[in-house]
């Protein structure tokens, strides 16, 4: 019988107030696709960790071919023939690709190495250009370079951290081809994700995770979706209501042609925009991170300056020119993308990151003092209304889960009765209870009358959610479209559009 | 069979512990005392009694205090002002120039109207203190906002602009006429010198200011918006500018603000212990200031505290330099050692001590 | 005149040579993700040191060595409370240099007033007897040679070694770094102590050639001005020689204007260094775009990896 090529047994890692992997087992055999499941939070980022080396397992096996294997550090994984591809890619933007790979590899002579990029990534169709900068290229170059760096290595067992969560659809596709050709050679791939018609479509085996534990193990072709689904959240999952929707003729938010340059080193810069929210709308915008998002939100806080050119009104009053300040005193609230850092400050407990959106709008300081009391009592009725998990009010923003951190912000945001909420990104990293809790309350919102912008780069979160969507691509925006009537595969083709091959395409879709 | 490796690890803290915040200034200012008693032993001199006379000695009678209330006056409106830039990530390391622009510029009226009787110059002197350490923080603050400049070399720049301007003008144009050659200006009209509080101590109104403008600035601190604004701004600029706190405002807030204190500071000086203007009025207060502004957590309070116990270290080393023979530099190297302590301690404030075990499979 | 323009080549090597050692180290320091401050405390302490060995051994290599020495243990405290306990760089840069002021100031006092022979300049017979180029290029103190070659040095280092390309990962990402798996932390322990031995190497210059005296506070600023020159050089040893030069020039230029009799009070041409690095900044610090490609992007950023 041929072994395993990867065999875990008992393995444990706590850290401190979690056990992040309790007693899990899993196989591996050579020449396989093994997909790993589970919600955010339920322990696979640290299962696999352990298994390159990263961190150390407090109890349990790691057997590599049947042989007990020590792996104290990526260095000894790498030896072993195990290669990974992390989510949050080790690049070192100031420097080259091909400097970028030799950092990653044992030290060798770069002009043979630049040989040896050149052929495999040849031989395995990831086009690579070595004396570019790592500033200057895409996500889907960016993880070119990881994957090349990995397969110089010769891996035998190639751990993927959520590929496509970076990818068009397209890209995903030469991915998925790449990964095939990996495998014909006998290699295994161990791949996490998160979306579940391209596990089934992938993956020969998956092992499930939930809360640390292994709850399960199936072939996924032989699942749907949804059970998949199940067995990660361990309950049974309702399928997607209809919505009612009333949507109505009064304008909360009206762009028209907003021009603004990037204020970052590589941003994107956000070219005639034009989109109306109404008032019960959902509007979406659908895109890859990297694509003017951030460029967006910030156009429409305001916290990075005026525009170059174009106007945006909110509640028909011309605020094209307000700081972030006078547009929340409009009615309009906003949930940007990063949570630790712009949206709440870590440091600062739960009351103070309260009065930093709603201090002027709720009137905390009307005369020029601050009533911390009022404060606290804002602050309860948001832990209260959504069902924020802390040790209190006083607690730092930082010791709260992402999930929970989340609803808070979007608490926060939401309990200042806006007439206009502007959301970036609202469920990444969130787990799935918290997710839905999000949602509905939006949903809430909206259905007494409010409008809402979700940015979001989730398409099954923006299906779910929106009455229309446009998408967002290199800084210029589609048409919005009601979400009946248009596609994923046409959302996934504007997604990956360029400006100049295909004006038409983003006007036409 | 695996091997358990015992380990001491740092764990962050989900809330900031309270007590650390108050034992790592007490740790700091005792292990500061234990090292200096080291290094009194290596300088043949007795530990318990130098220790003594740096300590506690000027606590022990009401000269001593009112000298160490005089000391720490300026010491503490400094690092207040500073208190609040390094809050909020703004380094102004020029105080000490900013010290000396305002006693330049506050001394003007008393130099120019050495004979006036007039009771509103001593207001216009500080007024005009307060501007002239603004004034020379405006530059750093001007070239930050407008050219990215790092404020941080841009102001220590300064200091020796500043030091070179006061020798310049006090030995030059500015110098006394009936001053027998030493260098200094005219002395001070009666009007234009800070009252003393108390016959026959030197105690006089400007510690008082001292001690008044801390309380004021922790009610400013803890209530108002713009208190509020600062304590986000330096924990997290990105979330600041979110919030609509406007980066450029602030930088141009805290540095007006350490300015004028320090240029208060300095006028105060002038006016009150010296009574003129010298080639040096400062024995590095404007560098002092940014330990007692950390010994005090940066809190204004804290502050008064931290420029009290510092003060005491400097009528300490006065008196050890007359009665034990040690050195005045003593005082500098103490005061460099309760930095460095401070800062190492201030990791329990974040961070909490942990033992773990590690579980290794022997092959 | 041409030996009035020799004499001032000569003497601005001098007055730059403490910069060249002081920016180097602190370039290949700050390459490596950490910010210092501390350069002028590290000065006086090889200052006082190396001046210290010499006066009680009397061999004034061994004072240079003693100064450089001096200098990595001194960084090595704020190596230790930055890298190891995480403090704030910003705060215990600015402890280094108030502790390394006062050091100096008590441990040098003793010194005060004494003096030690200066160190010689070398001389090659034929090579240095040249007509003007001669002594410009081969009759410097041999430190000034020793600083310029290890500016050479951390040039090659940083470019075409693998170690030195190791080193501007760390500062560029230290985190990626880490994932790879370098030892992010001891890295920067060695950049710190480098920065130190050239710091002190700095002082120790001071206090041994440029004027063979010790002085309580004596590089008056030389330290802060080698960080401004950093900036300057945009993280580039190239412009390090040049912007040290400039430094140099101006200083020996205020210095000889002065004796001169220029008609401007001295005080204000004693200024010109000063205000003449705050003009530099300016200008470089302008171009936010430039600032942001070369400066190490983990710049002052504190590192904790995850067990």
């Amino acid at each position: 019988m041929i072994p395993a090529l990867l065999e875990l047994r008992g393995i444990q890692k706590i850290f401190p107030g979690c056990i992040a992997n309790d007693n899990i087992d899993l196989t591996i055999a050579p020449g396989e696709i093994h997909a790993l499941l589970g919600e955010n939070g339920a322990g696979k980022s640290t299962l696999v960790k352990m298994i390159y080396g990263v961190l150390r397992p407090d109890q349990g096996e790691i057997l590599w071919r049947g042989e007990s294997a020590q792996i104290d550090n990526p260095a000894s994984a790498r030896a072993l023939g195990i290669g990974m591809v992390f989510q949050h890619f080790s690049l070192f933007e100031s420097m080259t690709t091909l400097e970028n790979i030799a950092l990653a590899l044992p030290a060798q002579n770069l002009d043979l190495l630049r040989a040896q990029l050149e052929k495999t990534a040849n031989e395995y169709g990831l086009k690579l250009h070595p004396d570019r900068y790592v500033y200057d290229l895409s996500m889907g170059e960016r993880q070119r370079i990881e994957i090349v760096r990995c397969l110089l290595q010769d891996p035998k067992l190639l751990i993927l951290d959520e590929p496509t969560s970076v990818l068009t659809p397209q890209e995903s596709d030469v991915l998925f081809e790449t990964l095939r050709k990996l495998v014909a050679e006998g290699r295994s791939i161990l791949y996490i994700s998160h979306k579940l018609e391209e596990v089934r479509a992938l993956c020969g085996q998956a092992t499930i995770l939930r809360g640390g534990k292994r709850v399960d193990h199936c072939v996924p072709a032989e699942e749907t979706a949804q059970s998949l689904a199940e067995k990660m959240i361990g309950r049974r999952v309702e399928p997607i209501q209809d919505r009612e929707t009333s949507i109505l003729n009064e304008k909360r938010l009206v762009v028209s042609n907003l021009s603004k340059r990037s204020d970052e080193l590589h941003g994107t810069d956000i070219q005639d925009v034009t989109f109306t929210v109404h008032a019960g709308e959902i509007l979406g915008i659908a895109g890859i991170a990297g694509n003017g998002q951030t460029e967006l939100m910030a156009a429409l806080t305001g916290e990075t300056g005026p525009p170059q050119s174009g106007s945006i009104e909110i509640e028909n009053q011309d605020a094209t020119a307000m700081a972030p300040m006078d547009r929340r005193q409009l009615g309009a609230v906003f949930v940007p993308e990063e949570r630790i850092g712009q949206a709440a400050v870590s440091n600062l407990s739960l009351i103070q990151n309260s009065f930093l959106t709603s201090g002027k709008r709720m009137g905390f300081a009307s005369a020029g003092i601050i009533d911390w009391s009022a404060v606290g009592a804002y602050t309860g009725h948001i832990l209260d209304r959504f069902d924020v998990r802390a040790t209190g009010r006083d607690a730092l923003a930082s010791s709260l889960s992402g999930g929970n951190l989340q609803k808070f912000i979007v608490g926060r945001e939401i309990l200042q009765a806006p007439q206009l909420i502007i959301v970036s990104q609202p469920t990444w990293g969130v787990d799935a209870g918290a997710a839905a809790a999000i949602h509905e309350q939006i949903q809430e919102l909206v259905a007494n009358g409010a409008g809402a912008l979700v940015i979001s780069q989730d398409l099954d979160e923006i299906f779910s959610l929106c009455d229309r969507i446009a998408v967002i691509s290199q800084g210029s925006l589609s048409t919005p479209r009601p979400a009946a009537e248009i596609t994923t595969e046409a959302v996934g083709l504007l997604m990956g559009a360029s400006n100049h091959a295909s004006g038409d395409s983003l006007a036409n879709a | 069979m695996p091997l358990e490796i015992p380990l001491l690890t740092l764990e962050a803290r989900a809330t900031p512990s309270v007590s650390a915040a108050w034992l790592s200034p007490l740790l700091a200012l005792t292990l500061t005392a234990i090292t200096g008693a080291a290094i009194f032993l290596i300088m043949g001199k007795s530990p318990g009694i130098a220790l003594y006379i740096y300590f506690i000695e000027p606590l022990t009678s009401w000269s001593g205090l009112s000298e160490v209330l005089v000391k720490a006056g300026p010491l503490i409106l400094i690092g207040v002002g500073l208190s609040i830039g390094f809050r909020a990530g703004i380094w102004n390391i020029g105080a000490e120039g900013q010290f000396i622009a305002g006693a330049l510029l506050g001394s003007a009226p008393a130099i120019f109207f050495y004979e006036s009787a007039n009771p509103l110059i001593l207001p216009l002197m500080m007024l005009l203190g307060i501007l002239g350490g603004m004034g020379w923080a405006a530059i750093p603050a001007f070239l930050k906002t407008r050219f990215n400049a790092n404020e941080i070399l841009v102001s220590l720049m300064l200091v020796y602009v500043a030091e070179l301007l006061l020798i310049h003008l006090v030995q030059g144009p500015w110098r006394n006429p009936q001053g027998w050659g030493f260098p200094g200006t005219r002395m001070f009209p009666d009007a234009a010198l800070l009252p003393v509080l108390f016959a026959g101590y030197r105690i006089h109104l400007g510690t008082i200011i001292a001690i008044v403008v801390p309380l004021l600035v922790w009610f400013a601190l803890a209530k108002t918006p713009f208190g509020f604004q600062i304590k986000v701004f330096g924990s997290a600029p990105l979330a600041a500018r979110h919030a609509g706190i406007g980066e450029k405002r602030m930088i141009w807030v805290t540095l007006m603000i350490g300015g004028g204190l320090a240029g208060l500071a300095g006028v105060i000086e002038a006016s009150s212990t010296i009574g003129q203007l010298v080639p040096k009025i400062s024995p590095g207060y404007g560098f002092t200031a940014i330990i007692v502004a950390f010994l005090g957590r940066l809190h204004p309070v804290g502050a008064l505290l931290a420029g009290i116990a510092i003060a005491v270290t400097y009528i300490g080393g006065e008196g050890a330099q007359i009665s034990a023979g040690l050195p005045k530099a003593v005082t500098g190297l103490f005061q460099g050692i309760i930095l460095f302590y401070l800062l190492a301690f201030d990791l329990l404030t974040r961070y909490r001590l942990t033992r773990i075990t590690i579980s290794k499979s022997a092959t | 005149m041409t030996e009035l323009i020799i004499a001032s080549i000569m003497t601005i090597m001098t007055a730059a040579t403490p910069l060249i050692f002081a920016a180097t180290g602190e370039l290949i320091c700050e390459k490596s993700g950490v910010l210092n401050l501390g350069v002028e405390g590290m000065m006086l302490i090889g200052a006082v040191f190396g001046f210290a060995a010499v006066t009680v051994t009397g061999a004034p290599m061994l004072g240079v060595f003693a100064g450089a020495l001096a200098g990595i243990f001194a960084s090595l405290i704020f190596g230790f409370l930055t890298l190891s306990l995480l403090s704030n760089q910003v705060a215990t840069g600015l402890a280094l240099t108030i502790f390394g002021t006062g050091l100096s100031a008590l441990f040098g006092l003793e010194y005060v007033g004494k003096t030690i022979e200066q160190i010689e300049p070398i001389y090659i017979p034929l090579l240095t007897d040249l007509p003007i180029v001669g002594r410009i290029l081969f009759g410097h103190d041999p430190l000034i040679y020793l600083a310029i070659g290890i500016l050479g040095l951390t040039a090659w280092f940083l470019r075409r070694t693998r170690a030195g390309m190791i080193l501007r990962a760390v500062g560029d990402s230290d985190y990626s770094a880490h994932a790879i798996g370098y030892p992010v932390i001891a890295i920067r322990y060695a950049a710190v102590a480098f920065g130190g031995a050239m710091a002190g190497l700095g002082g120790a210059y001071l206090s041994l050639a440029y004027t063979p005296l010790w002085a309580e506070n004596m590089s008056a600023g030389r330290g802060w001005i080698a960080l401004a020159l950093v900036v300057f050089a945009s993280w580039r040893p190239s412009r390090v020689l040049l912007g040290a030069i400039l430094f140099g020039g101006i200083t020996i230029l205020q210095l000889n204007a002065q004796a001169a009799g220029f008609g401007i009070p001295a005080s204000y041409m004693s200024m010109l260094p000063y205000i003449a690095t705050i003009v530099v900044l300016v200008l470089i610090s302008r171009d936010s775009a430039r600032i942001r490609l070369n400066a190490p992007a983990c710049l002052g950023r504190a590192f904790r990896a995850e067990r």
